[in-house]
């Protein structure tokens, strides 16, 4: 690398820094229109708020209740990634590592998923959840978001169990581990990287779900997650662009913080998902 | 006589044999069975009970919130097929896809590229920024770009205005004639950092050497590009297609939260347009009719894996082709 190389990368980042910043100009600005009044926000474009109106929060918390939504929305999150992560966890466990009669079968049904759209199943996964009884409970949701077949989780779990040596589990089994006790207490652990990538794609999958949440709590506003939240909240007071802003930066803020602090992490798991 | 008895009671000793074999094998493989049990029954639940009853459910005329199902055939496909904004959300589906997907895929190789090489000391901050309306819910992006693009006092207008670009403010996502644009741009906005990512880490996969030996024999940087970066990512390439592609037909979240599939339905995409036709829509007037749109959504479905089965097939006598160029 020489000094040529230094150089070009000093433009490019020239060139890079004011596009980065267009394009997260929006967040900046939804920061900004949520501490200013709402006549304030109808005049100019300044980024800066001439006062700083928190009360545009207290409004967005009270009124709209973001705080439930966003509980609502963590449960679902929480649950339904655990759930899905464990049971692809699972299911790549014996696809990787074993084989019985069925197999060729389960895969084949699993991949003939992938194309599925949300839109061709939503209807009956709302009947579904209905005739469960589970339509006043957040489980319709958590179990809808976690029974969505995730072949890729699937896969990467199959692929990274194939390849862990034998002699691992024999020589556990000679020390007389069982089955179940070999897959949590040596090949779990071995498997933390593409525990991270599952839990990560499916995070983001789940986190930004619409249709489903939207669906299932159509009569059942107490369940809404954020993102449907959010929309009601935009039905309901369209006029107070401020407590908009102010909804939506509650809303992102916490997301936007976990995502730089936990960033390296994230984007190497999912570029390890990608390797494998 | 005794010989054949011998067989005979041998024969039926094996099958027995067999018979209990079958079980046993069974037996030993019960943890295989009790490990792939949870996923197949969740999956059994939401994904392949859903794909079956949704068959079922577009031969009926159901509103679904009372139990009065009516069997009417094939009715509701005789109208889907006569029904204008059906074909006009089923096409605008397919035509989102091709436009969004070759734009976003190319746009986020060449920012790959550019954060790939490795004197560039600021790539995890640029990475960081361009992924950030990744995990931004698309609802939320949604409603947040509604304010951004409003023709009363978004500040895009305002600084179009500002720069003296435009007189007149731009309705954006109200004029029919800009808002499927619009959506497309906020889409590719909105998902960029994740194809960027996948070709950044197929692009880690190319090893350094072989760049230095192509330093060596004096070839440029779009040599480079040409000849050792572009072959070397066509694997990856085929997936990465794939996913987005597939990405591109769940647009429900940002278009529902964006215009709601309006104005005059310029933006209604078929998931928007099933869910307008089983749920009444945005307002909760009109009749619910579950089984007219579960026949939409099987047409969809239908469209879609054949689609995808034209892409595998593709994607297979590709490689064939370039097995066979090899080989000569």
């Amino acid at each position: 690398m020489g000094q040529g190389s230094n150089r070009r990368a000093t433009i490019v980042s020239l060139i890079l820094i004011p596009i980065c910043l267009i394009w997260i100009y929006p967040f900046l600005w939804m920061i900004s229109a949520s501490l200013k009044t709402n006549a304030e926000f109808f005049q100019g474009t300044g980024l800066i708020p001439t006062t700083l109106h928190w009360d545009n929060y207290v409004r967005a918390w009270q009124n709209a209740h973001i705080g439930d939504y966003f509980f609502n929305s963590v449960i679902v999150t929480v649950a339904a990634v655990a759930i899905a992560t464990t049971t692809a966890a699972m299911i790549g466990y014996v696809l990787g590592r074993y084989s019985f009669p069925g197999k060729k079968l389960l895969m084949g049904l699993f991949v003939a998923t992938v194309f599925i759209p949300q839109g061709y199943t939503v209807i009956p996964i709302f009947e579904i959840v209905n005739r469960l009884g589970l339509a006043d409970t957040l489980w319709g949701v958590i179990l809808a978001e976690a029974g969505g077949v995730n072949v890729l989780s699937i896969l990467l779990f199959a692929g990274y169990f194939a390849q862990l040596p034998r002699e691992l589990e024999e020589a556990a089994q000679m020390d007389g581990a069982g089955f179940l006790r070999v897959f949590w207490s040596i090949m779990l652990p071995l498997s933390k990287p593409v525990i991270a990538s599952t839990v990560i794609l499916r995070f983001i999958t789940i986190w930004n779900s619409f249709l489903l949440p939207l669906v299932l709590t159509l009569s059942r506003p107490g369940l809404r997650t954020l993102a449907v939240g959010i929309y009601a909240f935009r039905g309901e007071y369209y006029v107070d662009w401020s407590g908009m802003a102010a909804a939506a930066t509650i809303s992102l803020l916490p997301v936007i913080i976990m995502f730089i602090l936990l960033q390296r992490y994230f984007v190497e798991g999912i570029s390890g998902a990608v390797k494998q | 006589m005794e010989a054949k008895l011998r067989i005979a009671r041998r024969a039926s000793a094996t099958t027995e044999q067999k018979k209990s074999s079958w079980v046993r094998q069974l037996w030993d493989r019960r943890w295989c069975y009790l490990f792939a049990a949870p996923s197949l029954i969740l999956a059994t639940m939401f994904t392949f009970y859903p794909i079956v009853s949704s068959w079922y459910f577009s031969l009926l005329q159901w509103s679904g919130f009372t139990a009065d199902k009516t069997f009417v055939g094939l009715a509701n496909y005789a109208e889907l097929i006569q029904d204008k904004y059906f074909w006009d959300a089923f096409l605008r589906s397919f035509q989102f896809m091709i436009v969004a997907v070759p734009i976003q895929l190319i746009l986020a190789l060449l920012i790959a590229i550019v954060l790939n090489d490795q004197a560039l000391k600021l790539s995890p901050l640029f990475r960081t920024m361009i992924f950030l309306p990744v995990v931004t819910t698309a609802a939320i992006v949604g409603m947040l770009m509604t304010l951004i693009l409003s023709p009363f006092n978004g500040p895009i207008n305002g600084v179009l205005r500002d720069l003296h670009l435009i007189t007149q403010p731009i309705d954006f996502l109200g004029d029919p004639q800009t808002t499927l644009w619009t959506v497309i741009a906020v889409f590719i906005w909105k998902w960029l950092g994740q194809p960027m990512i996948y070709w950044l880490a197929a692009l880690q996969t190319i090893p350094r050497e072989l760049y230095e030996a192509a330093k060596v024999d004096g070839a440029g940087w779009w040599r480079q590009l040409w000849n050792i970066t572009l072959p070397l990512i066509v694997p990856f390439a085929i997936v990465i297609i794939l996913v987005t592609a597939v990405g591109a037909l769940h647009v429900f979240p940002l278009i529902q939260t964006l215009t709601g599939g309006g104005p005059f339905f310029a933006t209604e995409v078929m998931e928007v347009y099933i869910y307008r036709v089983a749920f009444g829509g945005e307002t909760g007037m009109g009749t619910p009719r579950l089984g007219y749109a579960s026949a939409a959504g099987v047409f969809f479905g239908v469209a879609v894996m054949i689609l995808a089965l034209f892409q595998a097939w593709g994607a297979r006598s590709l490689r064939d082709f370039r097995s066979d160029l090899q080989s000569v």
